[in-house]
């Protein structure tokens, strides 16, 4: 294959061609190209370190500022700011993109990461330091036909939309719980869908104390409420959508009102095309839990990187800002960054930066508090829900495991296999926890990213030939 | 300029910079593979490259993400 393939946007000229492995050797490396890693990436290379940001994706912009290519459209605020971010650190730094991390291996005080292109080469950058801005994805919850296509993760519509331009559907459910639901709605409705609901598992607020709505700081965040009356948009609070119904595809779904702990007390049947739910996010860790970072459990009973007021992680080296740390926003993502960029580059934070993060984390861990997980969901499923989608586990095994005395989410894996699959447990992991009783633990994944067999034997090389 | 792709040999209109999971959504085409065991049909879910329930075959290739692979001019999406 042409090692000029920009499939997925690979500034070729920064990529030499002539090797089938490429380089890099840097002060620092940051994993994630969105607002903490280019806030990171930018403020560490303004004073003076040489740096080096990978990102996955096709553009910066990691999930909230993930736009089309070109000019950008759409009216994500605080885009423009991010792309002047952007194209001052294209200036400053190397910004590979296209290029997925699969592990970080230590030698004494030098890390290296590893990355693989689209087309399948292997590129290892040495750097002293690490940021690890890796994000979060969706947290799914389980239900009857929630496999089907037609069903997607709110944050799944959101890239839809926001990525390639793209309206999930025609006739739109949006469910789950958290703030999150509201611009995954007001932007359907914005792009022409008709939004039948939100119905939110939580609340008793309702949408006028909303606590983002409340916060007020922003006009982005009333402007949600605006946009859901505009486009008469129902925001139901204490409702969830319980089971997912169609041969093929989605055709309608049941809309439960629920008590306090999501037990079902009423049902009806909406017809629809396309649900999008979201029940919070999983901070993505692997990177760090495998350098050997401490973890501690965030509001949301999420595993998350322990930092202190640096941003730097309990390994040498390692330094952690955005989601990976707990999730709390786009604002809050790039202030770590900016803090970790400061304390890579050995400048004191200032108190100001300090105080502004602790008042954006405690905003985050309200909103955790006031958008939990209750149990009452494990009442939505049946024998033969799916539990783990890539190995399609049903309930039935899951439980069938626990009986046969399975004590905790590891032994369900091994006697029943959810989370064996491809995405290595990232979308059952939670609820596999729940299920056995326990909060969820850091995920243990030696290969971030499953990669090739030629790739894993480069790296062999690698130790041989330091 | 918007160009085609084809699934199965039928055409799909695509925007430039779109996905192919995404090009095939809008089209409707919203299921492209069906599960190993169960043969139930999936398509994109996670629309990040997270779940893997997006994997598809693209000019006979190994099955990629088709939530992150973007699409090209002429590309053939092959479903069986
Ligand atoms: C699908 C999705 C959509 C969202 N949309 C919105 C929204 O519209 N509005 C909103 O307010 N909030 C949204 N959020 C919440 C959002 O995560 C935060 O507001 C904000 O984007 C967090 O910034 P961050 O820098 O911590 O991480 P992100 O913005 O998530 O950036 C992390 C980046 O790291 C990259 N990455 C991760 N792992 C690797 C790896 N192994 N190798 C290479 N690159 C890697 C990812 O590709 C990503 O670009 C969304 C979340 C999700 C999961
Ligand atoms: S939709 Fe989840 S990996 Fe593509």
């Amino acid at each position: 294959m042409s090692p000029t393939d920009d499939r997925v946007g690979v500034p070729n000229d920064r990529i030499p061609h002539d090797r089938v492995r490429d380089d890099y050797t840097c002060d620092l490396a940051v994993v994630g190209g969105g607002p903490a890693g280019v806030a990171g990436a930018l403020t560490a290379a303004l004073r003076g370190l040489s740096v080096v940001l990978v990102d996955s994706g096709a553009r910066l912009g990691g999930q909230y500022f993930r736009h089309p290519p070109g000019a950008a459209r759409g009216g994500t605020p605080g885009l423009d700011r991010f792309l002047r971010q952007a194209r001052a650190l294209g200036e400053r730094a190397e910004v590979l993109l296209g290029h997925q991390v699969w592990t970080v291996t230590r030698d004494g005080d030098r890390l290296t990461v590893h990355c693989r292109t689209p087309d399948g080469r292997t590129v290892a950058i040495r750097c002293r330091d690490l940021l690890i801005a890796t994000g979060a994805h969706d947290r799914p919850l389980p239900f009857p036909g929630w496999d089907l296509p037609g069903v997607l993760t709110a944050g799944g519509a959101q890239a839809l939309l926001k990525g390639n331009g793209v309206v999930a559907g025609g006739r739109v459910v949006v469910a789950g719980t958290g703030p999150f639901l509201l611009p995954v709605a007001t932007g359907l409705a914005g792009a022409g869908a008709e939004v039948l609901g939100v119905f939110e598992a939580n609340g008793g607020l309702g949408l006028a104390r909303h606590p983002v709505l409340a916060a007020g700081k922003a006009g982005e965040a009333a402007g949600y409420g605006l946009a859901m009356a505009r486009h008469r948009v129902p925001y139901r609070t204490h409702q969830a959508v319980i089971a997912a119904h169609g041969e093929r595809e989605l055709e309608a779904v049941t809309v439960a009102r629920l008590d306090a702990d999501w037990n079902v007390l009423a049902t009806r049947e909406l017809a629809c095309d396309t649900l999008a739910v979201g029940y919070g996010f999983v901070p993505q860790i692997e990177l760090g839990v495998e350098l050997g970072c401490e973890t501690r459990q965030d509001a949301d009973g999420m595993p998350v990187l322990a930092v202190d007021d640096r941003q730097r992680t309990t390994a040498r080296g390692v330094w952690a800002a955005g989601e990976p740390v707990g999730v709390g926003g786009r604002y809050l993502a790039e202030l770590e960054g900016r803090i970790a960029g400061l304390a890579v580059a050995g400048v004191p934070v200032p108190g100001v930066l300090a105080r502004r993060r602790r008042r954006l984390r405690a905003f985050g861990e309200a909103l955790h508090h006031a958008y939990p997980v209750k149990p009452g969901w494990q009442g939505w499923l049946r024998d033969d829900t799916l539990v783990c989608r890539c190995e399609e586990v049903p309930v039935a095994r899951v439980r069938a495991a626990l009986e046969l005395g399975a004590t905790d989410a590891r032994s369900v894996k091994l006697l029943a296999r959810p989370g064996m699959g491809w995405c290595q447990g990232r979308i059952c992991g939670y609820a596999v926890a729940c299920l056995a009783g326990e909060s969820p633990r850091p995920p243990r994944r030696p290969i971030a990213q499953p990669i090739s067999l030629g790739a894993l034997a480069e790296l062999d090389l690698d130790f041989d030939t330091p | 300029m918007t160009f085609q792709i084809t699934i199965d040999g039928r055409a799909v209109p695509v925007e430039p910079g779109q996905t192919i999971g995404a090009a095939l959504h809008a089209a409707g085409v919203r299921a492209w593979r069906t599960t190993r065991f169960g043969g139930r049909p999936r398509g994109l879910f996670c629309g990040i490259g997270v779940c893997f329930d997006c994997l598809i075959t693209v000019n006979g290739r190994p099955p990629e993400r088709a939530c992150l692979l973007e699409a090209r001019p002429g590309d053939e999406v092959t479903t069986a």
